[in-house]
């Protein structure tokens, strides 16, 4: 906790920063929201009547005051396009995304550091090659495209080879349209659902973890304490166990925790594609219609979440390896 | 002084990219038809790979909902895709020696600020930042090349400070000030030459990434418009013929691939041990 606490007040400072320089980043963008919005025959009062209603009267720094304000309350406005809270259409879309980043997360990690583990134990040999060619050609692999190749493969793939229909997967939203279902089918629905999406953020993550997890693990087994161990003979389990595992555990953890911008970028592209209503197709609309607030709510969000995600990935990794503590 | 590279995984990378580059330079003028202008549409569109088009050429990855050839757009598109990363990853690499070296060598409050604003334009996801300039500004090349650069910078700034502050302790630049050289002249002949190594490997680096950003913003309408071909907006208008012609949206894709996979390649080389340092592989 004692080195905790400095690295908290370094991270609300930084959330702060964050949230000022995408306020400026958007208001100083050329075009005015308010005259976007209102009707081609509006006059000049009724722009100015808009605009005092989306809180855009005053000077930049009046707004950058109320709206920090607000933000403080944890108010982050109304959204132009929808005319509801900024937090409503946030809270409606969060639950999707953490389903579809939560499960490949977790699913990126373990085989991630499965697939670079055993690869440390064989480096070199030709089914170390042959598995870095692959999670090296995942990791270069654009998720919209993998996304729709993917597609290409599931939907017309079974029906190709006459599979049965249960096997074509469905490509497109989180419900199956008009389907009136309840309990047990309907969560089944949702997972299948889900299973093209998570598939592709899965191979994408774990190959970029595994290839760091691969170089992490293989340093651990070289280094010399490690071989003195195998020298003097102990079982290859314990050995991992006790000796590599805990030492190629903390790079890993910060890893996972600098993995999930990607994990971010990843799931816009990802729920563009399969039309899945969560906070990577929110932001791309808001972006379309010029929604100010929600574009910065979102972007606020995300950028706290990273922050979030950083500081515990570090604290963690201390916890797992005091060489990690500052002195 | 240039001898060819030992790693092999920097001779394959150097040999995967001269291979598409050739390509970009002559492969639009081999290709059968004209790949830009529309002309039988009935006649010759959605051709699958191996058709023979008119006049017997043949279309090796087929023709688009236009009849035109796949592989001739893929090699324009490869031009523009290759000339926006190499230029975006350039850009930002500048920028970043810019910004890095003036935070490294002035030092005190200028040196924070530049640390603090990087951390925090850091804590964005990049690919979010990318949507919310290009789309705010307007898409286009220029604006796509510009927001590349505006957001790739902070890796190499960091990289280039931590490099100026080991260099200027060095009993030479000590030597040099005392022989009364000029502060600017000793940062730019002394200091920098000497604090580059690591930001020539992520600016490296930063090519397949910003190869990747770019086809991801022009995918999303955001980047290159059409008609002007980028690996991007092919996957994007590939998309509706996807189950009747998925040679379409699939074929530059390929493109895209080698060239991240080349760059990788040379990346991973070039910092010896594996995957590159953490940062510059969150890719976002």
């Amino acid at each position: 906790m004692r080195h905790t606490l400095p690295r908290l007040v370094d991270a609300l400072f930084l959330l702060w920063l964050v949230a000022t320089l995408t306020f400026l980043l958007i208001r100083l963008a050329p075009g005015d929201p308010a005259s976007l919005l209102v009707s081609p025959t509006a006059s000049v009062a009724q722009i100015a009547a808009q605009r005092a209603v989306f809180g855009l009267d005053g000077s930049l720094l009046e707004q950058y005051g109320r709206w920090l304000g607000a933000l403080l309350r944890g108010d982050l406005g109304t959204s132009l396009a929808l005319s509801r809270p900024v937090s409503s259409v946030i809270v409606e879309a969060l639950p999707l995304s953490l389903l579809l980043g939560g499960v490949s997360l977790a699913l990126s990690v373990i085989a991630g550091v499965g697939v670079g583990g055993w690869q440390a134990r064989r480096v070199g040999a030709t089914s170390d090659t042959i598995t870095t060619v692959i999670t090296t050609a995942l990791y270069a692999a654009p998720s919209f495209w993998l996304a729709l190749a993917l597609l290409v493969i599931a939907t017309s793939g079974p029906a190709v080879f006459g599979a049965p229909a249960w096997m074509r997967l469905p490509a497109f939203g989180v419900h199956t349209p008009a389907a009136t279902l309840s309990g047990w089918p309907a969560i089944v629905d949702v997972a299948r659902h889900a299973v093209l999406p998570v598939l592709v953020l899965t191979l994408t993550g774990a190959a970029a973890i595994a290839r760091y997890a691969r170089s992490a693990i293989a340093e651990a087994w070289r280094a010399p304490h490690v071989r003195a161990a195998v020298a003097r003979g102990l079982p290859s389990r314990a050995l991992r166990r006790r000796y590599v595992v805990r030492n190629a555990i903390a790079p890993i953890v910060v890893l996972v925790g600098l993995a999930l911008p990607g994990v971010v970028a990843g799931s816009v592209f990802v729920e563009q594609v399969f039309a899945w209503p969560g906070l990577g197709r929110t932001m791309l609309q808001a972006i379309a219609s010029r929604d100010y607030p929600v574009v910065l709510g979102l972007t606020v969000l995300y950028a706290s979440v990273v922050i979030a995600a950083n500081l515990v990935a570090d604290v963690v990794a201390q916890s797992l390896d005091p060489r990690r503590r500052p002195a | 002084m240039i001898t060819p590279p030992r790693d092999a995984r920097v001779r394959a990378g150097i040999w995967l990219l001269g291979f598409l580059i050739v390509g970009a330079v002559v492969g639009p003028w081999i290709a059968p038809g004209d790949p830009v202008s529309i002309n039988d549409v009935m006649g010759t569109r959605l051709k699958p790979p191996f058709a023979t088009g008119e006049r017997g050429a043949i279309h090796v990855l087929g023709t688009d909902a236009f009849g035109r050839d796949v592989l001739g757009r893929v090699w324009i598109a490869a031009r523009l895709s290759l000339a926006v990363g190499v230029a975006g990853s350039l850009l930002a690499g500048a920028l970043g020696v810019l910004l890095g070296a003036l935070g490294g060598w002035v030092g005190g409050v200028v040196d924070r600020v530049l640390l603090a604003i990087g951390d925090a334009m850091l804590a964005i996801p990049r690919l979010v930042l990318l949507l919310v300039i290009a789309a705010l500004w307007g898409p286009g090349l220029p604006t796509v090349v510009t927001v590349l650069a505006l957001t790739g910078w902070m890796g190499v700034a960091r990289l280039v400070r931590a490099d100026v502050l080991g260099v200027r302790i060095q009993p030479y630049v000590e030597a040099a000030t005392a022989l009364g050289v000029p502060s600017s002249r000793l940062l730019v002949r002394h200091v920098l030459p000497n604090a580059l190594g690591a930001a020539v490997v992520a600016i490296t680096l930063g090519v397949g990434n910003a190869i990747l950003l770019e086809s991801g913003l022009s995918f999303l309408g955001l980047g290159i418009q059409p008609p002007a071909p980028s690996w991007g907006n092919m996957i994007a208008g590939g998309r509706e013929w996807l189950l009747i012609a998925p040679w379409i949206a699939l074929a530059p894709g390929i493109a895209l691939v080698l060239t991240v996979i080349a760059c990788t390649l040379i990346g991973d080389g070039l910092t010896r041990g594996g995957p590159a340092s953490v940062d510059e592989r969150a890719r976002s």
